[in-house]
């Protein structure tokens, strides 16, 4: 209390007195003052904050719930309740059929273009980390390049490569095959598998495959996998996105201290085991933001869509994100294109979760195992780096009941 | 001292951002006061003169959908000109994306005045009351086709004027029918003839016939076979027998190799296939026209009606965009005055020789046969086609009809006209 008293009298801040007393004091401390300095200063960013995607927010939940022909201002619109989320989750009209059929598209989407492009990415990444590797700029600059190109001349070119005569077909042709007609192309490549090996007909699905319905979409349906366009447009993802979270592996990788992996070397670790129990443990942050930002990505997907095909062939192509601008813009269905968006946002954030929870980090590893990296890059000196990875490695191989 | 050194800088900090935040925000609506304190007195004055001499001073802003800088360049040259004459301003600006920024317009109630509307959206435009029902009032409504007024009719009311037309016909590459042995004796008259040549025609690398399978091209089969997807009365007759034979004709056409999608020939559409000399037939509206005169000049060609179907009956579709007033409009009636000006006999020849259009009131039909007697094909189309089906919300019904077609060369014609049939019926309840 002196200190503070003090302090105030002579007009300096004193460094020693802790936060919650100055905010205990309120008006009268000194840290009021700069609590109001603070949110003056904080007031542009707040501003624009609550006018662009605050009140946007709260109004598109409105629009959402309202019967709004896109005439005037939403706020005279009618209420109507949940209608909207009504007729796309649970009347079994078009409405559901097409985002049960978005939600397909996009589902294998995802699960194709989230575990490849972050797999690219950490192979190239790896690749240029390595020392002795010669023109590192160049081959970064080209990774990184379809990243910073923009998406409309890159999905341009990918659609005159992947033509009927284009590119791609050009050279499955000379290995023998014969290529699709990629973007004109609706079939799912399950069904074509399946076919293929005889075990289901794609014209005359079995009746226990196309009988059942979920969401207005028929088992079989659901089970096409990605159609051939779609896989286009998937390997496009993967290449563009590729190069971005390989900047970011890029990054981690280059503050995995080196000493931990030379320690490993010593003990006798194989590439391999360096790779799977020093380096990758390591990079687990930088893992999380990577599926974490591919995961929303994947799921938001609309550039591309909008681009290659507006969501044909047959609808095989389309992505909730897409059907609801569509049918927002297109339809003048707004009340339900916003719906569309809003259950896509659920998506997300249940994906989201889901995939934390996944990735959480292990409570009951032993302490000082999950310390290894935290200790190391600064204090620790080579011959302590090489005892406490030996630990490591040691202690990862039996079962964790045992410890 | 020095917090409130920090608080005085936030204070100028803030103010300053707010300032900016304000004025710019300030900027659009002082413009959107001066105008709209203009706009009473020019309502006013236009209420008080006769409908056919609306008072100068109106600033109208007009929206188009182009095709290309020539039509923009033309529209801009003929509102000029009738700006001129009746001492009016008026703005032409193509689009980008004419539905996108039109909803735009609409939700903050600054619309352009006038605007493109397609067949296809003029009944959820009217339904949400986004344009204005004008076209009876016209002096030259009686002088558009009946075809086109039916499609721009909503609830039993004739809501806006179709600025052109375009129909679709048979395009036959001369080259290869010569190389074919066929003649002009052998123009297809109906199905059958139409399935023999296409068969004859199609060889390694070429198509018989180049087809989108779309309902905008696959429709005037259902037209030919005397049914369509609603009857005269709006009732829905999707799943007729008769649609189902001619989907089922079609189908076997793709089947047979004789009819190839644009896709199928490495094309981005049937008449770069027809240009490119991949297909030796193709059906497609006038349009083409100008994109064979500018991309292909060298590849001749030949211009028929469409075939008719196995009852003689005769059938095509009909598009075409009107102009759309919106409603939110502060001068009506000049509005009026431009669209009876650009849809008037004359500028529409002007229009007809600039870019290639139809034009879409029948006094201009002989002026406009006598200086492209080519384009009979398609003006005689006109009186036996069937426009775009216009009820409100439906859009995504056509847009699921649309992609079921896309599957068709494997797909069940009956399933796929089942479907739309319940989907149709569902939306138009």
């Amino acid at each position: 209390m002196s200190i503070v008293e003090a302090s105030r009298d002579n007009g300096a801040i004193d460094p020693e007195v802790p936060k919650s007393t100055g905010r205990k004091r309120k008006e009268r401390s000194i840290r009021g003052s700069q609590n109001t300095t603070g949110w003056l200063f904080m007031a542009p960013a707040v501003i624009i904050l609550v006018l662009f995607l605050v009140i946007p927010i709260v109004g598109a939940v409105w629009v959402s719930l309202s019967d709004w022909t896109g005439k005037g201002s939403p706020l005279g619109a009618k209420f109507i309740g949940v209608k909207n989320y009504q007729a796309l989750l649970a009347d079994g009209g078009l409405a559901q059929k097409d985002l049960a059929t978005s939600l397909r598209n996009n589902m294998y989407y995802v699960i194709l273009v989230v575990p490849l492009q972050t797999i690219l990415a950490l192979t190239l990444a790896v690749i240029l980390n390595k020392r002795r590797l010669k023109g590192k700029g160049f081959f970064r600059t080209a990774f990184y390049f379809p990243s910073v190109t923009s998406s409309v001349a890159i999905s341009l070119v990918f659609l005159f490569l992947f033509t009927a005569s284009g590119a791609v077909n050009r050279i499955l042709a000379w290995l023998g095959i014969n290529g699709p007609n990629w973007f004109a192309d609706p079939r799912g490549v399950l069904h074509i598998v399946l076919n293929a090996w005889g075990i289901v007909d794609m014209d005359n699905p079995p009746a226990w495959m196309s009988e059942g319905k979920f969401m207005n979409l028929t088992w079989f349906q659901w089970f096409s996998g990605p159609s051939v366009a779609m896989c286009s447009i998937i390997a496009l993802a993967v290449w563009t996105t590729g190069g971005t979270f390989m900047l970011m592996f890029l990054a981690a990788l280059q503050d995995v201290p080196v000493d931990v992996d030379e320690a490993a070397m010593v003990d006798g670790a194989t590439p391999w085991q360096r790779f799977r129990n020093v380096t990758l443990p390591a990079l687990k942050p930088t893992m999380y933001l990577v599926i974490t930002l591919g995961l929303i990505g994947t799921w938001q997907v609309f550039d591309q869509i909008y681009l290659m095909g507006k969501g044909g062939p047959a609808k095989s192509t389309l992505t909730p994100a897409y059907l609801s601008f569509q049918t927002s813009f297109i339809d003048g269905k707004w009340g339900q294109g916003t719906a569309i968006a809003f259950i896509l946002f659920a998506i997300i954030i249940v994906m989201s979760s889901i995939q934390r929870y996944v990735m959480r980090e292990d409570k009951k590893v032993p302490k000082r195992k999950r310390m290894v990296f935290a200790e190391t890059p600064a204090t620790s000196t080579g011959s302590a780096g090489a005892t406490t990875t030996a630990a490591t490695l040691h202690e990862s191989t039996p079962p964790k009941d045992k410890i | 001292m020095r917090s409130t050194r920090l608080v005085k800088s936030a204070v100028a900090g803030t103010l300053a951002a707010t300032l900016l935040l304000v004025s710019a925000c300030g900027s659009s609506n002082s413009t959107a006061d001066s105008s709209s304190s203009t706009a009473p007195a020019a309502d006013g004055s236009a209420a008080a003169q006769s409908p056919a001499a609306p008072a100068g001073g109106a600033d109208l802003s007009v929206l188009i959908g182009s095709s290309g800088q020539v039509e923009t360049d033309a529209l801009t040259t003929a509102t000029d000109a009738w700006g001129k004459d009746t001492g009016n301003k008026v703005t032409v600006a193509p689009a980008q994306d004419l539905g996108q920024q039109l909803a735009q317009g609409f939700s903050s109630g600054s619309a352009p005045d006038l605007f493109y509307v397609g067949a296809d959206q003029v009944a959820n435009y009217a339904k949400a009351d986004n344009i204005a029902q004008y076209a009876d009032g016209l002096s030259n409504a009686g002088d558009f086709y009946p075809a086109l007024k039916q499609s721009f009719t909503y609830d039993g009311k004739f809501y806006c004027a179709p600025k052109d037309m375009s129909t679709l016909a048979l395009f036959i590459n001369n080259e290869m029918w010569a190389k074919a042995g066929l003649t002009d004796a052998d123009i297809p008259k109906n199905w059958d003839d139409l399935a023999a040549v296409a068969k004859k025609l199609t060889a390694d690398g070429v198509a018989g016939l180049a087809l989108a399978p779309e309902r905008d091209r696959i429709d005037a089969f259902l037209v030919q076979n005397g049914s369509y997807l609603t009857d005269d009365s709006g009732k829905v007759t999707a799943n007729d027998p008769k649609n189902v034979e001619a989907l089922t004709f079609v189908k076997k056409m793709m089947t047979d190799g004789t009819l190839q999608t644009p896709a199928q020939l490495s094309a981005g559409w049937s008449g770069e296939a027809f240009g490119k000399q991949l297909a030796a037939m193709t059906i497609e509206g006038n349009w083409l026209l100008g994109a064979m005169a500018k991309d292909f000049p060298t590849v001749k060609y030949t211009v028929a009606e469409l075939p008719a179907g196995p009852t003689g009956t005769k059938g095509t579709l009909v598009f075409t965009n009107c102009w759309g007033i919106s409603t939110t409009s502060k001068y009506p009636e000049q509005a009026k005055a431009l669209v009876e000006y650009l849809t008037g006999s004359d500028q529409q020849l002007t229009f007809a020789k600039a870019f290639g259009v139809i034009p879409s009131v029948e006094t201009a039909k002989d002026a406009y046969l006598k200086e492209f007697p080519e384009n009979q094909a398609f003006v005689n189309g006109v009186d036996y086609a069937r426009g775009v089906v216009n009820f409100p919300g439906i859009t995504d019904v056509l847009a699921d009809f649309n992609a079921q077609l896309q599957g068709l060369a494997t797909g069940d014609p009956k399933a796929i006209l089942d479907s739309l049939q319940e989907n149709l019926s569902a939306a138009i309840g």
